[in-house]
């Protein structure tokens, strides 16, 4: 009877325990993704920055980026400065220019540079921002790893501006008038 | 009883400010050069409307007040420039310069309005360096060169270029030399004073732009930008401009022997014509002998010495080296009047504390030699200042009876008299009104004090350092007021209070 009674509470029991670890594994279940989702948030936000940051946003927060790994995107402007086995190129985001230190190779794909007659290439750069690099005397910079074309640059075609060059015939006509005016009154 | 200002006058005025217009419009044939050696279409058509708009105007302005000679003699626009006519015609060129001088600017699409494109040709007449200019990495380089030939023209003076190579033999070209803040003849005639100050620049300018484009190849740059940035840093930079090609200014080339090159010749654009001219002539002690050298390098080390010990404070550039590149060249830059940068302009008020700031604004107020490129008091004037405390300490001290004289040494001894002391306070005082004032009206906007008081002497000053007031969309009464402050800081005030008496002798004044 005692053993009938043991058995039957002891059912009851793991009974009890089965419904109450089904109350409490999806709670379980929620601080573990709460867990990870903060500690993929906390990599993030401290270490990384997985979405592209703009140089306004680096330059104003400097030393909240700094020795993290950013993704900054822009276009490369002016020259390709090699220096070893290394290159320096800067790159604009329509706010300013910051300057890349890139191992050379990651350059290759770089066909086109920023000037008047030319659109450089879109880059996404991933890469370890500075606010003062100890390595370049101080440079606000970022330390390339990785360096991915977004979209190619273009040779900008240059079409003549026919309002500007009536309006230099009309002055033209205007300052021979106004020439032939002084001449004659000097004389 | 104050005299209106007789046709006589005015038109003195007109002719030689037709002159000058036209010797500045013809300076506009470089760009142009320029541009058709690069195949620029576009840039070399705003160049052409420039130089017909000035040539018009000169053209105009010449016929208009020429008044032919009645008898053998010359007619009145050919006679000899009083000093009040002589201010005006400075003070008026300036302006008709950055009018003139900002058409091409504003024709390239680079600059929001007309208003900004006025700033920037200011700017760099005046050789701040402040700019509101868009896009400047896809700039042509005819509107480029324009920017920094600018510097290089109002560095040396706009009337010194007329008065070389366009006006000849006018007998009151001392008065215009005089108008540009250049009060020192180094040879006995001003027309071979300012041939000389020429000779020098090109020089310099040859030498300069070796140096800077063979570091620039060496860095890895193509030739042909390498030489093309050498040319326009050096002109920045001897005249103590500011401005660069590219948006980053001096940071764009990441280099160190490229800052120190600039740095060396920034210090010779800010000393003395007449230092140049001695040690051109083998003179090499006067350099050393020199008031304002020292009171140069005495300010620089005063100076240095309180922006390292505020950055130091707040650990910004832990290594020496760092804190050479940054802060020192920061302060050289300001000291200078030039305005480069190696670091961004919002970096000046998120990583530098006031006591760094302060360091760079007493460099910044305090500026080069006298008939230098520079702007701002200047190191005679504060030389003075000293040598005339230093002077009264000594009449206190020293029994009633005894005589106390000092001695400074501008090239040549000179015993210190009144005169030129209450001349160099004067000076001064109206130097620190404008910095206030300036300071004042940006507070006005809304901007805090150490920000307003940093941009306010920059301009003033005809720095060009900025911290990130300078922007295109600040007021435009802002703009107006740094507009004026880089016109009377860089004409010494002497002109524009000139000008000034004569709009209120032209309303009030009595026949």
């Amino acid at each position: 009877m005692k053993t009938a009674k043991l058995q039957a509470y002891s059912v009851e029991r793991r009974a009890y325990s089965q419904k109450l670890s089904a109350i409490r594994y999806p709670l379980n279940a929620k601080i573990l993704r709460l867990l990870i989702c903060s500690f993929a948030f906390f990599i993030l936000h401290f270490n990384c920055y997985a979405q592209s940051i703009s140089s306004t946003e680096l330059i104003n927060n400097a030393k909240q980026y700094d020795g993290k790994t950013v993704v900054y995107e822009g276009e490369v402007i002016g020259d390709i400065m090699v220096r070893g086995d290394y290159a320096w190129i800067n790159v604009n985001d329509g706010q300013n220019a910051i300057g890349i230190w890139t191992d050379k190779d990651l350059t290759k794909d770089i066909l086109y540079t920023g000037s008047h007659k030319f659109k450089g290439d879109w880059i996404e750069v991933t890469g370890v921002f500075h606010r003062a690099c100890l390595e370049h005397g101080g440079d606000l910079d970022i330390h390339a790893q990785a360096v991915r074309k977004v979209r190619p640059g273009r040779q900008i075609i240059e079409r003549l501006n026919i309002s500007k060059r009536n309006l230099v015939f009309v002055l033209l006509g205007v300052l021979c008038l106004v020439w032939i005016l002084k001449q004659l009154k000097l004389r | 009883m104050i005299l209106k200002p007789r046709l006589e006058d005015i038109k003195i005025i007109g002719y030689y400010l037709g002159k000058i217009i036209l010797g500045l419009g013809l300076t506009m044939l470089i760009p142009i050069i320029i541009g058709l050696a690069f195949g620029e279409i576009n840039p070399v058509l705003d160049f052409l409307i420039g130089i017909e708009i000035a040539l018009i105007f000169g053209l105009i302005l010449i016929k208009l007040c020429f008044t032919p000679p009645l008898r053998a003699g010359a007619g009145f626009t050919e006679r000899d420039l009083n000093w009040m006519q002589g201010m005006i015609v400075v003070s008026l060129s300036w302006l008709a310069a950055t009018v003139l001088g900002a058409i091409p600017l504003y024709l390239s699409g680079h600059w929001k309005s007309y208003l900004d494109a006025c700033f920037d040709a200011m700017s760099g007449f005046a050789t701040t360096g402040l700019v509101l200019v868009q896009d400047l990495d896809h700039l042509s380089y005819t509107h480029n060169l324009w920017r920094h030939l600018i510097m290089f023209i109002g560095g040396q003076g706009i009337v010194i270029v007329a008065l070389s190579f366009f006006v000849r033999g006018v007998s009151g070209s001392f008065k215009m030399y005089v108008g540009e803040a250049r009060d020192e003849k180094i040879l006995p005639n001003v027309i071979h004073t300012a041939r000389f100050i020429w000779l020098v620049s090109v020089v310099y300018l040859i030498l300069g732009t070796f140096a800077l484009g063979t570091v620039g190849v060496l860095n890895g740059m193509k030739p042909i930008n390498a030489f093309f940035h050498g040319a326009c840093v050096f002109m920045a930079a001897f005249d103590t401009g500011g401005f660069a090609p590219q948006s980053q200014n001096i940071l764009y080339y990441h280099s160190l022997p490229f800052e120190i090159i600039t740095i060396i010749i920034m210090l010779l654009g800010a000393i003395n014509f007449k230092m140049h001219y001695h040690l051109w002539m083998g003179n090499r002690r006067e350099i050393f002998k020199n008031i304002e050298t020292k009171t140069l390098f005495i300010t620089i080390v005063i100076t240095f010495c309180i922006t390292a010990f505020g950055l130091t404070q707040i650990g910004s550039y832990p290594k020496a080296i760092v804190l050479f590149r940054k802060g020192f060249y920061q302060l050289i830059s300001g000291h200078t009047g030039t305005g480069f940068m190696t670091i961004y302009a919002r970096q000046f008020i998120n990583e530098w504390n006031q006591l760094a700031l302060v360091g760079v604004i007493c460099a910044m107020a305090f500026g080069g030699a006298v008939c230098s490129t520079t702007g701002a008091i200047k190191m005679l004037r504060i030389g003075i200042i000293f040598k005339a405390l230093l002077e009264d300490i000594k009449r206190i001290i020293m029994p009633e009876n005894a005589v106390v004289i000092q001695k400074l040494h501008p090239i040549k001894e000179i015993f210190l008299e009144d005169k030129q002391v209450r001349s160099a306070l004067l000076i001064t005082l109206a130097y620190l009104v404008l910095y206030g004032l300036g300071a004042i009206i940006g507070m006005l906007f809304g901007y805090p004090f150490l920000n307003s008081l940093f941009e306010s002497t920059s301009a003033a000053a005809n720095v060009g350092l900025s911290c990130g007031i300078t922007d295109v969309n600040m007021p435009a009464t802002l703009k107006f007021t740094y507009i004026f402050q880089m016109w009377a800081g860089r004409l010494e005030f002497m002109s524009i209070f000139t000008l000034i008496g004569f709009l209120v002798a032209v309303i009030k004044g009595r026949r």
